[in-house]
């Protein structure tokens, strides 16, 4: 199997006297959908938040493309290609969409904003997408859709050719027409060659976009399986903790 | 790849493809879904126009918009300078404070020091600026309400200008330059090349821009959509100009069918040339800059701007130091039109000052407004204050009606808001 984009390898996280992550695995590869699932105070975002450089961990090792890496600070995380969308997606909804994609990070000349430059890259992006959703880029995000504000979102942290895209509950808000949308382009993003990490509590979702699920239990990786050898039941048992997965971790 | 599309993925457009009649469609779908913008402070400001231009015979004369001008402008820098953090969902109520204590400490220092003038502005600028950075350090970093910091100083203030001027004490300003900026004029001349200045200006912005699109390979509007907004842009400017070219001043009667001789008062008042240029720099800045963009970001959304690796204590600290700054440059203006400082001066203005950017359409939770939303809510209520006076209402009916233009500019965008909106209104 190739090289994993991403090897976490006994992550250890503790806040206090309370251990979140007890060395925690988890691998992710380019080209993949891997699903990251477990019930609420798993894990999860905290195991997320030390990818993105939020919360660095306590222990264990990072590996980026086989090599060791140690992720402190945002901007390393996304100096190595790492981006995350929020659930609460953070965009300025009184600015339009090339606004909020290139925010912090706009092309200027001369001192002054490139907005052609910014323009051209945003729409060439959000097709290389295949968004069909999007009227104009220069729509405000106050006039978008929860679905248009996930695109949005998303197409934001692929702007920089990003590597690893972690998305946090990218189809919570939404409704089913929408989620459907989300749960494509999250499709065609690993296509185009991305590593994908997806959390969600939506085994329906997790079913029709993952490659891979990986299953957090009380902050331990107890199940990382091929979504082709498992099914939802035996997930939901992972998840509660009521059936052991005895097979061998991807 | 696993497939090609049949068909290539339909083009992303962004509002600038189209003929001139899209264009225009788009603008009123625009105007319908409630980005309104400055639209209902120029329509008000044009009925007011037009309602005094009947009721007062004296209204519509080139005298009384030259009043007109030197009354607004400094409730319009004022305005203008609350929009920088008015934009983050902030506010200073210390901005009139602030501009009468930098107004007092310039008069003190020239009058009782003999400080060179121009020195004297520099220091009452820099008063401004450390007062700005005063404020930002106590909201951004320390994280106290600015409503709450800037009441404080709003009180502490007419203390400390009371303390510079002395009891009941009022200072004339006898420096020639400063009472210049609102009573003199430029020469006729004058006028006229800095309306081409500012035309020259305009076009070559304009131009830059579309070639700046062209390279990048981007759509760019109609050209003649271009050349058409100059164009009024240009016309409004030499009826303007030519109006305050005439000679203003009221005739002395005749004798033996000869005119009394009087002093000419003709060109444009010297304080609308600074007004233009610095609301002309603060629109670059905030439409241009990333400091610009980055400050509408803070505004609409701080924890966004957070994330996107913007410093928002520095966006906010750079925001009240212009505002203070600025609010001296209102100080300087007011001092210029009465003649005098006082312990009071510049302790009345500042909610007039809020008032001119709400009815000009800034949005006081912030993200939403331009300068010249400003620029045009202060037009519209000296408009008001001006032609009830010339009406001989008393004060009383002005505040009335003043208050209630306000309340009428904010239901407006509230329900154009809510219509288009939903949820979003606000």
């Amino acid at each position: 199997m190739d090289v994993p984009v991403i090897e976490l390898t006994g992550i250890v996280k503790s806040f206090g006297p309370v251990d979140v992550l007890k060395g925690v695995d988890l691998k992710a590869f380019a080209g993949k959908v891997t699903a990251l699932v477990g019930d609420n105070g798993a894990g999860k975002s905290t195991l997320v938040k030390g990818l993105a450089g939020v919360q660095p961990y306590d222990g264990g090792t990072v590996k980026y493309d086989g090599q060791e890496v140690h992720l402190h600070t945002p901007r390393e995380a996304s100096a190595l290609g790492i981006e995350v969308v929020y659930q609460d997606l953070a965009l300025a909804e009184n600015l339009d969409i090339v606004q909020n994609m290139f925010l912090g990070r706009e092309e200027t000349r001369f001192g002054t904003m490139d907005e052609g430059t910014m323009e051209r890259q945003a729409s060439e992006t959000l097709q290389g997408l295949s968004v069909r959703t999007v009227k104009s880029v220069r729509q405000k995000v106050s006039s978008l859709s929860g679905g248009q504000r996930q695109t949005v979102a998303i197409a934001r942290s692929v702007l920089k050719n990003a590597k690893v895209v972690i998305l946090d509950e990218p189809t919570a808000a939404l409704g089913v027409a929408q989620t459907e949308q989300v749960l494509n382009l999250v499709r065609r993003l690993a296509d185009s060659g991305v590593a994908v990490i997806i959390i969600s509590h939506n085994l329906v979702d997790v079913f029709k976009v993952a490659d891979y699920i990986a299953v957090l239990y009380l902050g331990t990786m107890v199940a990382s399986v091929a979504t082709a050898d498992t099914n939802s039941d035996d997930v939901v048992g992972y998840i509660t903790g009521s059936k052991t997965y005895e097979g061998k971790n991807v | 790849m696993t497939s090609t599309p049949a068909t290539p993925p339909p083009t992303i457009g962004s509002g600038h493809e189209g003929s001139i009649r899209e264009q225009f469609t788009a603008y009123f779908r625009g105007i319908r879904q409630g980005e309104m913008g400055a639209l209902p402070a120029i329509g008000g400001f044009v009925v007011l126009l037009i309602l005094f231009t009947f009721l007062s015979s004296s209204f519509l004369t080139p005298l009384n918009i030259a009043n007109l001008l030197t009354q607004a402008a400094t409730l319009m820098m004022l305005a203008m300078a609350l929009v920088f953090v008015i934009l983050l969902g902030e506010i200073d109520l210390s901005a009139g404070v602030t501009s009468g204590v930098s107004a007092a400490l310039f008069v003190v220092l020239v009058h009782n020091y003999d400080v060179n003038w121009i020195a004297a502005i520099l220091i009452a600028l820099a008063t401004g600026l450390a007062i700005g950075f005063f404020i930002g350090f106590f909201v951004a970093r320390v994280g106290i309400p600015s409503f709450v910091v800037t009441l404080g100083l709003f009180l502490g203030f007419q203390g400390l200008q009371l303390i510079i001027i002395g009891t009941g004490g009022v200072y004339r300003v006898e420096t020639p330059e400063v009472a210049a900026i609102m009573n003199k004029n430029l020469p006729i001349l004058w006028g006229w090349i800095g309306l081409a200045i500012a035309i020259a200006l305009a076009v070559l912005t304009a131009l830059w821009d579309r070639a700046r699109r062209a390279r990048a390979g981007v759509a760019n509007r109609p050209a003649l959509l271009m050349w058409g907004r100059l164009a009024l842009i240009a016309i409004a400017g030499a009826l303007f100009v030519a109006m305050l070219s005439v000679d203003r001043a009221p005739s002395r009667g005749s004798l033996n069918g000869v005119p009394i001789a009087h002093n000419a008062i003709e060109g444009v008042p010297i304080v609308v040339p600074i007004t233009v240029a610095i609301l002309w720099a603060g629109t670059f800045i905030l439409d241009r800059t990333r400091f610009g963009r980055h400050l509408y970001a803070v505004g609409g959304n701080p924890e966004a701007a957070r994330r996107a690796g913007i410093k928002v204590a520095s966006i906010r600290m750079i925001a009240f130091v212009t505002c203070s700054t600025l609010a001296v440059v209102a100080g300087i203006f007011d001092a210029s039109r009465i003649g005098v400082v006082s312990a009071a001066s510049g302790s009345q203005i500042v909610l007039s000052g809020v008032a001119a950017a709400v009815v000009g359409g800034v949005s006081l939770f912030g993200g939403r407004g331009r300068l010249t939303h400003a620029a045009i809510g202060a037009l519209v209520i000296a408009v008001i204050a001006n032609g009830l006076g010339l009406l001989g209402l008393p004060a009383g009916v002005n505040f009335l009606v003043t208050g209630g233009v306000l309340i009428l500019a904010a239901s407006f965008d509230a329900v154009s808001r809510k219509r288009a909106g939903g949820a979003l209104a606000r």
